[in-house]
């Protein structure tokens, strides 16, 4: 028999984060810092208004783009959060999950041989979407002196007459690293002046601690040449329900559509009915987890202080990044053995770049008592290696 | 700050100054200053346990009554307010809109005993018309806590 897999998929690697699940789902009892996902049940009014859509027997496909209140509630809430107005109509494209907005729009803008400058650490997608779609992914790596921002001189650095789009994750999946405004002109004008789109990772849009989120879509010049993604995950504790968005120029969107439309008809109906009632009157929710995960994150970093765990001050998403650098081992054995000898799980930092090694990433989406219980075991542990 | 401070410690009371310093990013100084100055101004009026004696061997017997009154010239509803509470059984008493004038929530051991006390003290007083006493039969949610609820974190336990 002829070999049925294709040589890219197969020459893809499976994600780091797999590997280490595994050795943790074999662990009883052990206590995790290792998820990806808000702690918090959707808000009930949410989740109620997905029900009573089922009760009216809304069970039907929608239109490919998602439906038109749910688009037109999207715009309102991109120009009242980050001050840039798109049309419904054109310039919107509801997906399954930030996940599907990153790939479709991804195989929209590469052709063969483009290259996509991905700043790592970061989530584990940009890479091999990037290859399936026939791009070629240019790694820039953060440094942590950046505190995980990127700089002008580290995009300069990477740029080729190939470079067609650069990915920007943030707040970051796994750093907690933010961008802010002036960090995002410097950006911006590299990419004016040298013709690339920019794909904005937005989804921690909502857990930003420091000041409100700025998109790189807001600042002059850049909302012809940005995608916006987001979704509803992280901000309304709505994983789940898979459903994200993407925002951006009417002829990228349209494309984009397509694919969507192809591949998947249109995003889940039930979820674009609560969607829309998480956009009309989620705000409270969402900023009450956002105070709630601030104060787990001041928690952690005092902690870590206390117990001599070096880690810069991250103000996004709900991690934070540690440096295991003085203890002289990979992140690989440190998360292994910090498993196995006091069943916490945390994630290595190279399950996110070869350049989070050195690094642990540790997820603040648990409740007090459990980061309480989890720090314990983890001061035991650098206790024994000191 | 006392914003935060009052929604942290409205469902957790039993936090140290110390702990809910770090998590609101303050001085311990300065937590424990605002604390003292809203227990001063009465915007801190106790700090309770969240009991749900059903899960107990012991019984309580909790009841809701509508109180219809007639306020009296130059006292107001105030005063006889103040009849009402200072009963030990009263737990609460609250000035209504609508179609009577005080809901009193009042604690005893046994159905007897919050009928006696019904009957015999709050009737009969001369500004009360009327009252209706609703017996609780059970409390599935107080003060925002649903009270047996098990909880369970259903979430993949590593995730990117």
């Amino acid at each position: 028999m002829r070999n049925p897999l294709s040589k890219q998929i197969t020459e893809i690697k499976p994600s780091g984060i797999r590997k280490f699940f595994d050795i943790v789902s074999e662990m009883k009892d052990a206590i995790s810092l290792g998820v990806g996902e808000p702690d918090f049940d959707t808000p009930w009014h949410i989740r109620e208004e997905g029900i009573f859509s089922l009760e009216k027997g809304r069970t039907f496909y929608t239109s490919n783009a998602g439906l038109i209140e749910l688009r037109i509630e999207i715009t309102k809430y991109l120009s009242r959060r980050i001050g840039v107005d798109y049309n419904y109509n054109t310039d919107v494209v509801v997906t399954v999950g930030g996940s599907e907005g990153i790939d479709i729009a991804l195989r929209t803008m590469l052709d063969p041989g483009d290259e996509v400058l991905i700043p790592q650490p970061s989530y584990v997608s940009y890479e091999p979407c990037t290859i399936l779609a026939g791009g070629t992914p240019v790694i820039i790596c953060l440094k942590e002196e950046n505190e995980f921002r990127l700089t002008k001189e580290e995009v300069l650095n990477h740029i080729t007459d190939k470079t067609k789009l650069l990915i920007m994750p943030y707040p970051n999946n796994p750093t907690g690293a933010i961008m802010e405004k002036s960090d995002l002109e410097d950006i911006a004008e590299v990419c004016i002046e040298n013709d690339i789109f920019v794909l904005s990772d937005e989804i921690y849009s909502e857990l930003s601690y420091k000041e409100d989120h700025v998109s790189i879509a807001s600042l002059p010049g850049m909302k012809e040449r940005t995608i916006i993604i987001n979704g509803f995950s992280k901000a309304y504790a709505m994983t789940g329900w898979r459903l994200g968005y993407a925002a951006g120029p009417a002829d990228i969107i349209e494309q984009m559509t397509k694919i969507h439309q192809f591949a998947i008809m249109c995003s889940p109906t039930t979820s674009q009915y609560a969607a829309i009632e998480a956009l009309r009157n989620g705000d409270h929710d969402v900023a009450k987890m956002r105070e709630s995960y601030n104060q787990r994150r001041r928690f952690l970093i005092n902690a870590f202080k206390e117990m001599g765990l070096d880690c810069f001050e991250p103000y996004g998403a709900f991690y934070v990044f540690p440096s295991i650098k003085k203890f002289k081992m990979t992140s690989d054995e440190f998360a292994t053995r910090l498993l196995k000898e006091e069943k916490v799980a945390v994630v290595p930092g190279t399950a996110f770049g070869d350049c989070g090694e050195g690094f642990l990433r540790i997820s603040y989406a648990y409740s007090l008592e459990d980061l309480k219980l989890a720090l314990g075991r983890i001061e035991n542990f650098i206790k024994r290696l000191d | 700050m006392r914003k935060q401070i009052l929604a942290t410690i409205e469902h957790n009371s039993r936090i140290d100054l110390k702990e809910l310093a770090v998590l609101l990013g303050a001085t311990e100084t300065e937590v424990a200053n605002e604390v003292a100055q809203m227990e001063k101004e009465h915007i801190i009026c106790g700090y309770h346990t969240l009991i749900n004696w059903d899960n107990t061997d012991q019984d309580k017997v909790v009841s809701l009554i509508e109180v219809k009154v007639t306020p009296q010239r130059g006292l107001g509803f105030d005063k006889i307010a103040e009849r009402i509470y200072k009963f030990d059984e009263v737990r609460s008493v609250y000035l209504m809109s609508g179609g009577f004038d005080f809901t009193v929530i009042i604690e005893g051991k046994s159905m007897k005993e919050v009928s006696m006390f019904v009957s015999n003290k709050l009737a009969p007083m001369e500004a009360v018309i009327s009252t209706s006493t609703h017996f609780v039969l059970k409390k599935y949610k107080d003060y925002g806590t649903i009270l047996n609820e098990i909880q369970s974190d259903e979430r993949i336990s590593v995730t990117p």
